[in-house]
């Protein structure tokens, strides 16, 4: 994809814009058909959907793991940080090393890497855990040394597929609370991948629901709800009964045929 | 800029937060305190005395039966007093050195050979495709099979052993980095890229570590199969100006129709064997899988 090929006109000052976007693998059946979404600058956005929506195949474009058949990918700030569902730590590691090699491939100098990446995993309330195993920790606390390593990328766009979905409830709860804390001081731009509706509305500015084969843009919510957010409160609960009607009526045309 | 005064205090007034979190982390680490270290080692050392100690007690009683002749069938004590003898003067130390060093030096030659050859397989297709099949047959093709031709090719000498070694333990160690590699989980080659680790830092940070308990298991493997190798082609390759090792030794035993010699010599091998399975591999395997949470405890 060449820069001609992107209409200049359609060019946003966003953190993420997303033009036309299709995908397929191989010959088969397109994954994503003409998603177009713009994430504004320091916007927390929900994508959610059914399975087979695409919201993980998204993901890897914005990442640049992958490249769409159609359309264009733009991310004016340069390389996102991506999160998975498993905190995907290295194990020969120790969770400092996990994120001083984070800097390390991004270019740190060796003499800077140990203290800011001590910096990092204060800033995810772990101080003290930079020594310990990947093993030794909790779940709860991998997720955290992953979004600290995310954060050593240096990127304020973090990308986010589904990152609490292998958590209790009650340490999702927590990390929810984390991430919206974190992503206040850190003035972080977030795309976040789930299929829990709660969740969603919990987190979000702006929830998207996605169609499922293809995945397409269904529909958009903006979410008014002040922070701070609890997810058992009446408002989220609220909104997330009229998305989940919406989200079952998608459900349900796949069965129609 | 520091990451932290982007917008100040990371705490940002949330110690609610901080007190759960930190609750949270302290149920959530398993406390695991293993049985002291001496009760360990004394656990861990009286069953195999006690196989030791029934096994010589079968073999003496088997001996006191009479179902074999002595000079085939010789008493434990007769074979102690061989090595008796061979400590005395220095016989059984000797053959144990040299067949050491040549084993050592061939392995590290096969693992200068295999290492590089195993990555090479694992990683460009058209050499699996090519060599990968024939690397993993020659595994299963004894080591006494090249001893011939080694010898046709270079002589009866030095040579002609180290040359069995190598071609004994390569493929082990070849095929241990390939199923190394083969068994790299896919989501750790993503997080070195979504990191942007390519190419030579790849190979460095992700691959290579990754693939290291398959190799240590194939270096062990290595080991196993050039210490069989050596012992093979000392058995044969034999002549007066050449250094005695522990089969050139077990050799003469053969020749002079001497079974306590016989026995005594194949005692030797089997403690050098024994004893650098559990002096360099058993705790390097021990490590490599502590560090990565994968060492199971077993009781």
């Amino acid at each position: 994809m060449t820069v001609l090929e992107e209409p200049r006109v359609t060019r946003s000052t966003g953190a993420v814009s997303l033009r036309g976007i299709t995908k397929r693998f191989g010959d088969g059946p397109n994954v994503l058909e003409d998603v177009t979404l713009d994430v504004a600058e320091g916007e927390f956005l929900c994508l959610l959907g059914a399975s087979g929506c695409g919201k993980s195949t998204l993901l890897n474009l914005v990442a640049g793991l992958d490249q769409p058949t159609a359309g264009a990918v733009h991310v004016p700030g340069g390389r996102a940080a991506l999160m998975f569902q498993e905190p995907a730590l290295l194990p020969w590691l120790t969770a400092g090393q996990n994120v001083e090699l984070a800097l390390r491939l991004r270019g740190v100098a060796k003499g800077a890497r140990k203290a800011r990446a001590n910096e990092l995993l204060e800033l995810v309330r772990l101080r003290g855990a930079g020594g310990k195993r990947v093993h030794e920790l909790s779940g709860g606390m991998r997720q955290r040394v992953a979004m600290a390593r995310a954060l050593a990328q240096d990127s304020h766009v973090l990308l986010m597929d589904e990152p609490f979905a292998a958590l209790d409830a009650i340490t999702r709860d927590v990390l929810h609370e984390e991430l919206v804390r974190l992503r206040e001081s850190q003035q972080l731009t977030v795309l976040f991948v789930t299929h829990n509706v709660r969740e969603a509305v919990r987190l979000g500015d702006r929830v998207v629901l996605m169609s499922s084969r293809p995945g397409r843009v269904a529909k958009q919510y903006p979410v008014d709800i002040a922070h701070p957010r609890r997810i058992e409160s009446p408002e989220v609960a609220k909104l997330s009964v009229d998305i989940t009607e919406d989200l079952r009526t998608e459900i349900r045309r796949h069965g129609a045929h | 800029m520091s990451i932290l005064d982007r917008r100040g205090n990371p705490n940002g007034g949330n110690d609610d937060l901080a007190s759960l979190e930190a609750g949270l982390d302290a149920l959530e680490t398993r406390l695991d305190a293993g049985p002291s270290r001496p009760r360990k080692l004394i656990s861990a050392t009286w069953p195999p005395l006690l196989a030791i100690a029934l096994l010589l007690l079968i073999w003496e009683l088997t001996y006191r039966s009479g179902v074999k002749p002595a000079y085939a069938l010789p008493s434990p004590a007769d074979v102690g007093l061989v090595v008796r003898d061979w400590l005395g003067d220095g016989t059984l130390l000797g053959a144990m050195g040299t067949s050491l060093a040549r084993g050592g030096l061939g392995f590290l030659a096969a693992l200068a050979i295999g290492t590089p050859l195993g990555i090479l397989i694992a990683r460009v297709r058209p050499v699996r495709r090519g060599i990968g099949p024939l690397v993993s047959g020659l595994q299963s093709l004894p080591s006494v099979a090249w001893v011939p031709a080694a010898i046709i090719f270079f002589g009866i000498g030095n040579t002609a052993i180290f040359a069995v070694v190598l071609l004994g333990a390569t493929p082990s160690i070849a095929n241990g980095m390939v199923s190394g590699i083969d068994q790299i989980p896919p989501l750790y080659q993503r997080v070195g890229k979504v990191l942007g680790a390519r190419g030579l830092a790849s190979a460095r940070h992700v691959l290579l570590p990754a693939a290291l308990p398959g190799y240590v298991g194939g270096l062990r493997q290595g080991w196993a199969f050039s210490w069989r190798s050596l012992m093979a082609a000392e058995l044969i390759v034999n002549s007066p100006e050449l250094g005695q090792g522990l089969g050139q030794l077990l050799d003469v035993g053969r020749s002079q129709n001497d079974m306590s010699w016989v026995f005594a010599g194949i005692l030797g091998i089997l403690v050098v064997g024994i004893a650098v399975e559990l002096c360099v591999f058993a705790p390097l395997e021990r490590r490599v899988l502590r560090r990565r949470g994968l060492l199971i405890a077993r009781t």
